[in-house]
């Protein structure tokens, strides 16, 4: 099989900091490269220098029997490289075919759109592709996720791609779509293109891929044939340490009941919740993407009110109907998306860490800067913020030490219950660590902690619980005693057939 | 990406490293007005007298003033541009108050209330009907502008009571608008430094959605931004209409885009979330010497909006480029 692209020593550097030491990579001519790695481990770094959207710092870059030190993404579509992003770049106001064939169409007589050639050939490819239901003069914005993707790898085709490049193509498809896309992608392959695959979820891999790369802190850990690897060897590799040392949930001391749920429903995405949270507990919630896990937080933030059911805080039934409502009652919510709803980026530390409880630094109407620094300089020495000081402006942080600082932000207002959604997404392997640690301080401190992850072993690890949710309903409880990846895993992909109910 | 072996406190930088880094535009500019103020000086010694110096900055002390209101504005990631149809309808109302024969500090206190409410008007279209406040404001413009000119006939006010007149008079030498303009600047900014109120607005326009997780009341906030720069328009009307014996139906042409150049060139970034009313005040002032220069120097006063509007560009320009340098760095 020829070399379609190969990375020789390449290695990458934001801002100071190493995302790329000396990876080599390569994908050949009619196979399924999987790329692997944790959040943060630098596989998007990785594919964004093959697809000319990133230049290395240093290393090389060989498309067939060409070498480039850089590419641009109009060399990488030159040589053939196409990308199908997570976040798919189509024009949802244009049709099918006018997003198939955008910046490349066929022109006819006077150098004019040749349209009725432009639809055949996006039929043709669309029936490549096992769609012949997808209509080509559909505008893409009404079509299903699943839908937009085949446009897009039909667009990748019709550049004649020999390498295509997928980001976490099943991320947001149901289980249904993710057949039919494996099934696409298999035919790819059987046509001779070359496929980078980047996913971590493991079934996937060992349904699809010929050879398996695993990236570890920008560090190349191994490529590996399919058949030479297990589950556990990739954990391993992914990781490079046992589950078990990993999560550290200390003991602490379960007190009384601090947040009572209660048949809580808000539109289609939470319905009839019901459950408790005390003292010193850390209860994870579980479930797939769309499960209604970060709407469940939401509600019970006063983001998104609830439209019915019960919530009583510390014994009192309350209505929470803002986040300012739920902050002074003692409710903390440190959000998926640090750059959504955590951190004002233009402001410094402090301004970040005194935001959600000013109070606590001013006297009278007026803040003082030297309290809110003192405070700043003391929440980045205990949560081990790596910054030149308050004064930095968190724009400039790494995605772990800006986590910290959401952290940091919340414990100024000393809550009861505290709700992480996601915490140690797209941050490194020790900052993670550094993190679980200081959630199990909290909850030996007596704080009551909502975990949502969408990462097993960080689920399985921290909580003392685990609520299980699946479309919107609670799915099964599940006690740290009981709880193993079959329990949960079954739970999260079959509502109702598994685990306790709640 | 893990391998940050860089200790947990790098050694902090100085006072006055920080100190630069914080009020960096406001120091151009400052530099600007006193590089301006020496060239034009050794051209014409004329310039730097003390007469003509308070005439050029008394003249534009209103656009100043006003300039504060819209800094807070565009900080928290609005924009209005309105106020100069604004200014000019508060202005003949207090104009026409005084005419009347009522009380000066009616006369004067009208236009600051009246501000208010328009402004809280347009707060609340912004705010609670989620209306683009650029969409709200150009809407506003058209009525203020239409209903001033249909009322009044495009008729002048004169005769006006010689106690109306605040801008001609004088504290220890120094014009009355100068010194509006020093206290409302210097309460303006320590008031969005030192307060919760300041603070909530940098952080609405920064993130709104991370200040109202923070239990930030954002819709209140701009409500209370607006009418807050309603009440100061209402301040630079009182300077405005009060410099000569009659007051025009109509303001400056493009005067609430000099207003907003004011903000944008004093550092204020028209993204929301950064600047202080300090730089736009120092703009106005800078403003005015190049108009005042240019004539001293015997260039065409016309050239005035063309340097402005390159200042605009080479401003805006700074502040893309110092941003996409923040993402940069953050990204990975």
């Amino acid at each position: 099989m020829t070399v379609e692209v190969r990375l020789e020593r390449v290695s990458k550097s934001f801002g100071g900091v190493r995302v790329l030491r000396d990876v080599d990579f390569d994908v050949r001519a009619g196979e399924v490269h999987a790329l692997l790695g944790e959040n943060g481990a630098g596989k998007s770094t990785l594919i964004k220098i093959i697809a000319g959207v990133h230049a290395p710092d240093t290393g090389l870059i060989h498309i067939g029997d060409q070498q480039f030190r850089a590419l641009s993404p109009r060399e990488a579509r030159k040589g053939g490289i196409a990308t199908v992003y997570q976040e798919l770049l189509l024009f949802p106001e244009l049709t099918v075919t006018e997003n198939i064939f955008l910046g490349n169409a066929p022109r006819g007589r006077l150098n004019m759109l040749d349209w009725q050639q432009m639809r055949r050939r996006a039929r043709q490819l669309l029936d490549s592709l096992d769609s012949p239901d997808l209509d080509v003069d559909a505008k893409v914005g009404s079509l299903s996720v699943a839908n937009r993707q085949r446009v897009e790898i039909a667009k990748a085709l019709s550049q004649d791609a020999r390498v295509v490049i997928m980001d976490e193509p099943t991320a947001a498809l149901a289980d249904a779509d993710v057949e039919r896309l494996m099934a696409v992608i298999k035919r790819l392959r059987e046509r001779g293109v070359a496929i980078i695959y980047v996913s971590h979820k493991l079934p996937e891999i060992f349904a699809l891929a010929d050879r398996v790369t695993v990236l570890r802190d920008g560090a190349l850990i191994g490529t590996r044939p399919i058949a030479e690897v297990t589950e556990q060897t990739l954990v391993a590799m992914m990781v490079g340490r046992e589950i078990d040392h990993m999560f550290p949930k200390a003991e602490a001391a379960i007190g009384e009941t601090i947040l009572k749920v209660r048949n809580l429903s808000y539109g289609q995405r939470v319905k009839d919740i019901s459950f408790d949270l005390r003292r010193g507990e850390i209860v994870g919630v579980a479930g797939l993407v769309g499960a209604g896990r970060t709407e469940l937080a939401l509600t019970i933030f006063g983001i998104t009110p609830a439209d019915s059911g019960t919530i009583e805080v510390d014994g009192k039934p309350v209505r929470i109907l803002s986040p300012r409502q739920a902050r002074n009652l003692g409710i903390a919510y440190v959000p998926e998306d640090r750059g959504l709803q955590g951190l004002v980026r233009p402001m410094t530390i402090a301004q970040n860490t005194s935001m959600a409880a000013l109070r606590h630094v001013a006297s009278g109407i007026f803040i003082s800067l030297t309290r809110e620094a003192r405070q700043a300089v003391e929440a980045i020495a205990s949560l081990g913020v790596r910054a030149r000081g308050p004064d930095q402006v968190v724009a400039q942080l790494s995605g772990g030490n800006q986590q910290k600082v959401v952290l940091g932000k919340w414990l100024e207002t000393h809550p009861l219950i505290l709700i992480m959604d996601e915490p140690t997404r797209g941050i490194d392997v020790g900052a993670k660590a550094e993190i679980h640690a200081l959630m199990s301080r909290l909850a030996k401190e007596g704080m009551a902690i909502l975990m949502i992850s969408s990462e097993l072993p960080e689920v399985l690890g921290m909580s003392d619980r685990i609520l299980v949710m699946h479309g919107g309903r609670l799915a099964a409880t599940i006690d740290r005693a009981d709880a193993t990846p079959e329990t949960v895993g079954a739970a999260m992909t079959q509502a109702g057939a598994a685990g306790v109910a709640a | 990406m893990s391998v940050e072996a860089a200790p947990a406190f790098r050694p902090r930088r100085s006072g006055l490293t920080r100190f630069v880094s914080a009020y960096g535009q406001e120091i151009v500019i400052a530099c600007a007005i006193l590089i301006l103020f020496a060239v034009v000086s050794l051209i014409n010694p004329r310039f730097l007298g003390a007469n003509n110096l308070n005439t050029i900055i008394s003249g534009n002390a209103y656009i100043a003033v006003a300039a504060i209101g819209m800094s807070m504005i565009i900080i928290t990631g609005n924009i209005d541009v309105s106020v100069g149809a604004l200014i000019g309808v508060l202005a003949t109302i207090s104009g026409t108050l005084a005419v009347a024969g009522y009380p000066v500090w009616v006369a004067w206190g009208a236009p600051i209330l009246a501000g208010a409410a328009i402004n809280a008007v347009v707060g609340a279209l912004v705010a609670y009907g989620k209306i683009p406040s650029i969409v709200v404001t150009l809407g506003m413009l058209s009525i203020l502008r239409g209903g001033l000119v249909s009322i009044t006939g495009g008729a002048w006010i004169s005769n006006l009571p010689p106690d109306f007149l605040l801008a001609q008079q004088r504290l220890l030498g120094v014009p009355a608008p100068v010194w509006f303009m020093v206290i409302c600047t210097v309460i303006a900014f320590l008031w969005m430094r030192y307060s919760a109120f300041g603070r909530s607005l940098y952080a609405i326009g920064g993130n709104s959605e991370a200040a109202r997780a923070a239990g930030i009341p954002i819709e209140r906030r701009i409500v209370e931004v607006f009418a807050i720069h309603g009440a100061i328009a209402g301040v630079a009307t009182i300077l405005f209409a009060t410099q000569l014996q009659i007051i025009q139906s109509t303001v400056p042409p493009n005067l609430e885009l000099t207003i907003i150049t004011a903000s944008v060139i004093g550092g204020v970034s028209i993204l929301g979330g950064t600047g202080t009313v300090i730089g736009s005040t120092l703009a106005a002032i800078l403003f005015s010497a190049i108009g005042a220069g240019l004539i001293f120097v015997n260039v065409s006063a016309y050239w005035l909006r063309a340097v402005i509007g390159l200042l605009i560009l080479i401003t805006v320009l700074i502040d893309m480029l110092r941003r996409n340098r923040e993402t940069r760095q953050a990204s990975r």
